[in-house]
């Protein structure tokens, strides 16, 4: 871009770092609260550095729980929404391709019908039908299980649109040299389809992954033991608890622990994240 | 809808590929959802045990119901308000990045990950900011004279959910738009620096009119997103109160079904919102063709 040298380029600097403060502001007192203790923000102590008790508040929420107002053990919390987010990206991943495979390399009979099928989720997100799909997921017995948490939303129209799009711009003579040698269908779809789509499918886990974490309505209505409580979903008993009695410093080291996972992801592996984001939305 | 030219024979491979995907829709998406349309013609008795035809009843009581009346708008004053200030505030913070030499990397860094954070915790941080006893904004507004307390004040309770949503989604707006800007060509920006215009004339003369398909885009998006993706903000800080201010719709078909148990009236509060995602994907992909030609 044409822009002015010299004196009109500091401007720029002083409004992104104004912008910055304050995208930047929930994220740095959650920091400070959540290494605070009790009596440092119910005396009005709070200042604007990180406290002293960063060890004793995390321990707690992660090992034992906020017992008093009724908050299990962040721990096991985090190891299922990591269980969860890596089942929901792995799945939507897996079942997409191979059906945008299907619609690409075959001709077979209702293919335009099960082609619109898949389309018309797009227009059905979980929460416009959300009673009757969990009465479905009650029937099956799904309810408080690790299949009830992701098998209900792992089709994708967004991945499927997306793996056809790469797939028809794999050239003919690949098919062509591949039916000559006599590579079947699964075959070629090991040695040379899978290869060629390998970016496109690491971009695409990370968007997924990021969607599967951060799942917020479904686990709250599929879980009900502790047992499958994911970290985004349990922590809203604790943010209900913090408005009356004094856990801020506890709720906001769960949040910390919640969020760094994907944060993570997207800071590490920016160019593959833009990438995703970018993909899914054509 | 075409398949590539060279195929391969057979038709048990493709059924068996295409199974889990259709299986999981019929089950799980198509099922469901004719059921919500099923349910939104019917009434149960007060015992659930019978249910009856009631034609478009539950609708019309819908309508007539104010606190319904008063979710809707609840819902177009929060969705316009996240939509407009987060595409304002994600072009803002595109066309700086952009005029910056020196740390635009790490500016771009520093302004893309709340898109990994999930909306119950980007409310949980602004609920704390925002805290009435405790919290250093709620405190400096107390110092200006603007004593804040979202617990009773309705609107300002509004105010919150509105600002926790719009940050986590300025950073999504603010990729889109540095894509955007990126792909302008340099010849028109270098023609209007030989004709001396202004950097404020040549943004609203060149650069804002080609973004106008990507903004376009993007407002459709952020407004699926403000409907639908808001729940988590809305369900662990204001639980719709104080008073309903902050009762969305999708809050609402949420509290009515599982903690009213009004099966036809959530059913049909389904259907409402299955007709707003209808239009608005509607309204995409009539622009993803208008795209194309662009």
């Amino acid at each position: 871009m044409v822009r002015p040298a010299g004196a009109g380029s500091v401007l720029p600097h002083i409004l992104l770092s104004a912008a910055l403060a304050i995208m930047l502001a929930p994220i740095w007192f959650a920091i400070v609260v959540s290494t605070s203790s009790v009596s440092d923000f119910l005396t009005g102590g709070l200042g604007v550095l990180p406290g002293d008790q960063a060890i004793a508040n995390y321990r707690t929420v992660l090992v034992t729980g906020a017992s008093n107002v009724g908050l299990s053990p962040v721990g096991p919390m985090l190891l299922n929404s990591f269980m969860m987010a890596v089942a929901i990206a792995a799945g939507k991943i897996a079942i997409s391709i191979i059906s945008a495979y299907a619609v690409a390399w075959f001709r077979f009979p209702f293919r335009t019908a099960a082609f619109w099928t898949i389309f018309i989720t797009l227009m059905l997100p979980v929460e416009v039908r959300i009673l009757p799909t969990f009465g479905v997921t009650a029937d099956l017995g799904l309810l408080n299980s690790f299949a009830g948490l992701t098998i209900p939303i792992i089709a994708s129209a967004t991945a499927t649109f997306l793996f056809r799009q790469v797939f028809m711009t794999i050239p003919d003579e690949l098919t062509e040299a591949a039916r000559i040698d006599n590579a079947g269908p699964v075959r070629f779809f090991f040695d040379v389809v899978l290869p060629l789509s390998r970016t496109n499918i690491a971009a695409l886990a990370i968007i997924l992954f990021i969607y599967g974490w951060n799942q917020y309505l479904w686990p709250l209505l599929v879980t009900t033991d502790t047992k499958y409580y994911t970290v985004v979903m349990g922590i809203q008993r604790l943010a209900q608890s913090a408005e009356s009695s004094p856990v801020w410093h506890l709720a906001m080291a769960t949040a910390i622990l919640a969020m760094l996972p994907p944060v993570l992801v997207v800071l590490s592996m920016q160019k593959l994240f833009v990438r995703g984001l970018v993909e899914t939305e054509k | 809808m075409q398949a590539k030219r060279v195929t391969f024979p057979g038709r048990i491979l493709p059924a068996l590929l295409l199974l889990p995907q259709l299986a999981i829709t019929a089950v799980f998406f198509l099922w469901p959802s004719a059921e919500a349309l099923w349910q939104s013609l019917r009434r149960e008795d007060a015992f659930g045990t019978r249910s009856e035809f009631v034609g478009l009843d539950n609708f019309r009581q819908l309508f007539a119901d104010p606190a319904y009346l008063a979710s809707f708008s609840t819902t177009l004053v929060f969705s316009a308000s996240v939509a407009l200030l987060s595409l304002a505030l994600g072009l803002l913070f595109a066309v700086l990045t952009e005029r910056v030499g020196r740390g635009r990397a790490l500016y771009q860094s520093l302004l893309i990950w709340p898109y990994a954070v999930a909306p119950a915790l980007a409310a949980l941080m602004w609920s704390f900011l925002f805290d009435p006893s405790i919290g250093p904004v709620a405190k400096l507004l107390g110092r200006l004279g603007l004593p804040w307390n979202h617990q009773v004040n309705g609107g300002q309770a509004l105010i919150l959910i509105v600002i926790a949503s719009t940050w986590k989604q300025v950073s999504y707006n603010f990729l889109f738009f540095v894509a955007g800007l990126a792909a302008i060509p340099r010849s028109l920006l270098e023609a209007a620096a030989i004709d001396a215009a202004s950097p404020w004339r040549t943004f609203w003369t060149i650069v804002f009119p080609l973004l106008a398909p990507t903004s376009f885009f993007l407002l459709v998006v952020n407004i699926v997103y403000a409907f639908f993706d808001t729940f988590g903000v809305v369900h662990a800080t204001t639980q719709g109160g104080p008073a309903q201010a902050t009762t969305t719709l999708v809050y609402k078909v949420f509290r009515d079904g599982f903690v009213g148990l009004d099966l036809g009236g959530s059913a049909a509060q389904s259907v409402v919102l299955l007709a707003i995602v209808i239009a608005l994907t509607a309204v995409q992909f009539r622009f993803v063709e208008r795209r194309v030609h662009y």
